[in-house]
């Protein structure tokens, strides 16, 4: 089972099962829904935003471990974040499970146990979709797509 | 009749005087290359066929055999090499006409595939045909290529798309489906088997009653011909689009029969060269069939390549195809039955190899990784049929579909498979 432990870490494992902030914030002020075409998955973020900063996020909605882990990790990390800080970690992340940069705990943190996807193109679009649909939220659209 | 054709085939092989019919299934394994290969270093069970069936080479050779010595264009050409490449063609397309039982060849149309042979129905009989308030009736469980165009055709002329309703078992609910034909209703379009659900629909009787209230009755046989074979007479259909990469052939070929009576009324949707009797800026004049509906450079190789396919199956024979999925599906179901916490979806009585199912904690997506790591193939997700998805309030599922070649062991390795993803998500 080995090789599939790089991609479905205990993290990832965890947070799929029992996703963290799998509930709306209090008083959310700004909100968007994510949908991936491609296999149906779908999920709403809801956060709470003063000035620059995310007070409180959390996410609703269905999907695979990955994607699932991916929103319960991201809402976890962006917690206290501002929004250009929120920006330069998808950067990262992105370019991370894409496999254009190896994954640094150091710089990541946490969010490092997705390094397994740049393996797996074709679940790329699952580890991000909580991230686009988070910067859709910011930027005020309504909606995201991995598309 | 042909939708019945797996059940008396296999009853045939148990009690009555038919010969017992028997597939040589390794002999078959042997014909296709892509079953030797290995993969992530385990043997491969490809239990994706519903998606694309595997090549045999009989196929991929009659493909090479084209580009390699005949490339040249088809048709009015007088040289040589175009000669030999347009017999080629032609002598495909009597072989497919043969495939599909009709008494005629000029009324098989090489297409793209089914969607585009459906959309050629929906456009060159709909639109022409269709006037606001009249019905186009589809069932709940259509593939999205028997829904778009529909409701794309619908939209221009203000006719109305009518859905009839699928059981919980993933039957058409024929009762419902009667009640849904009306006086308006001018175009049946059903599958003749269902992608998702594996279920066998009531071709013959459902063109009954379409016919017995004057509609048009269309069918999408991607996965019916490659199950069930094809007889359009015996089905009493009006139009049958099926694809060549289901068929195990070619990707980018496909066949579309029409009655001819009333395909040879329609005019062309798609214009250019090879449909056409003579062109003036003033006015053009048409070919009959089947050129008047292949504008354009034909998918050559690909038809010369269907032709191969369905020449492979015809030596098998439907008898013997029918009796091996059967025992496989038997076998499938009871297998994956013993797998706590999965949930199959579609259990009609009436069905090929197409199982969907759902597992407690597993997600569809991950299943589907964590299976091709052990070397098997299935698909998850909506396999294009997103209201059929709503109707039994899933997402998505993990599908296994089985082709000529399938055997227990790929079956017996995709629930260890299973199990592991279980285990892993437990
Ligand atoms: C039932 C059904 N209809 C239509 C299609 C579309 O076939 P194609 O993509 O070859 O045009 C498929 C294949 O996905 C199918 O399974």
């Amino acid at each position: 089972m080995d090789d599939l432990r790089e991609l479905y870490q205990e993290v990832i494992l965890d947070h799929g099962k029992n996703p963290r902030n799998f509930a709306f914030p209090d008083a959310s002020n700004c909100e968007a829904d994510g949908y991936n075409p491609l296999c149906g998955d779908q999920l709403t973020v809801k956060a709470r935003v003063e000035g620059d900063v995310v007070l409180d996020v959390g996410f609703q909605g269905q999907g695979c471990a990955i994607s699932t882990a991916a929103a319960s990790t991201m809402t976890e990390w962006a917690k206290g974040k501002t929004r250009s800080q929120i920006d330069e970690m998808f950067e990262l992340f992105h370019s991370v499970v894409t496999g254009k940069k190896d994954a640094d705990e150091d710089e990541l943190g946490k969010l490092a146990v997705f390094g397994g996807v740049a393996e797996y193109p074709m679940r790329v679009k699952c580890a991000t979709l909580a991230w686009h649909t988070l910067e859709a939220a910011l930027a005020g659209k309504k909606e995201a797509s991995t598309e | 009749m042909t939708q019945s054709r797996p059940s008396t085939t296999s009853e045939g092989a148990t009690a009555s005087s038919s010969p017992r019919v028997e597939l040589d299934v390794e002999r078959i394994r042997s014909d296709f290359p892509a079953l030797g290969q290995r993969v992530h270093g385990h043997r491969l069970a490809y239990l994706d066929s519903a998606a694309s069936a595997l090549k045999p080479q009989s196929v991929i050779d009659a493909v090479v055999k084209n580009y390699s010595e005949d490339g040249a264009n088809v048709h009015r050409g007088v040289h040589w090499l175009s000669q030999r490449a347009t017999t080629a063609l032609e002598a495909a397309r009597e072989k497919v006409a043969k495939f599909m039982g009709s008494a005629t060849v000029e009324n098989v149309v090489f297409t793209r595939g089914t969607t585009d042979g459906i959309n050629l129905v929906a456009n060159a009989y709909g639109a022409a045909n269709l006037s606001a308030g009249d019905e186009v009736l589809i069932s709940h469980l259509e593939h999205h290529s028997n829904i778009v165009p529909w409701q794309q055709v619908c939209e221009r002329t203000g006719a109305r798309l009518v859905i009839a309703p699928v059981t919980d078992s993933g039957e058409l609910d024929v009762d419902g489906f009667e009640r849904k034909l009306s006086e308006r209703t001018k175009i049946v379009s059903v599958a003749h088997v269902s992608n998702t659900l594996g279920t066998i629909l009531p071709l013959a009787r459902i063109a009954d009653l379409a016919h017995a209230r004057g509609a048009v009755m269309v069918v999408d046989g991607a996965q019916g011909a490659p199950h069930l074979g094809v007889d359009v007479q015996a089905l009493g259909v009006d139009f049958y689009a099926m694809s060549g990469h289901k068929l195990y052939g070619p990707n980018g070929i496909g066949a579309l029969w029409g009655e001819k009576s009333i395909f040879e009324k329609m005019a062309p949707y798609q214009g250019g060269g090879g449909m056409i009797r003579t062109v003036s800026f003033e006015k053009t004049t048409y070919a009959g069939l089947p050129e008047r509906f292949e504008a354009g450079t034909p998918n050559i190789a690909g038809a010369i390549g269907l032709g191969a396919a369905v020449d492979y199956l015809t030596n098998i024979g439907f008898a013997a195809v029918a009796a091996h999925e059967k025992e496989l599906v038997r076998y499938g179901t009871k297998a994956l039955a013993a797998i706590p916490g999965l949930r199959p979806i579609g259990t009609a009585k009436e069905k090929v190899g197409v199982f969907s199912f759902l597992l407690e904690n597993v997600h569809p997506h991950d299943l589907g990784t964590i299976l091709d790591k052990r070397g098997v193939a299935i698909r998850a997700g909506h396999h294009c049929t997103q209201p059929l998805m709503k109707r039994f309030g899933v997402p998505a599922t993990a599908r296994a579909s089985l082709g000529i070649y399938s055997t227990r062991s790929d079956i017996d390795q995709l629930v260890g498979a299973i199990r592991e993803a279980q285990e892993m998500f437990s």
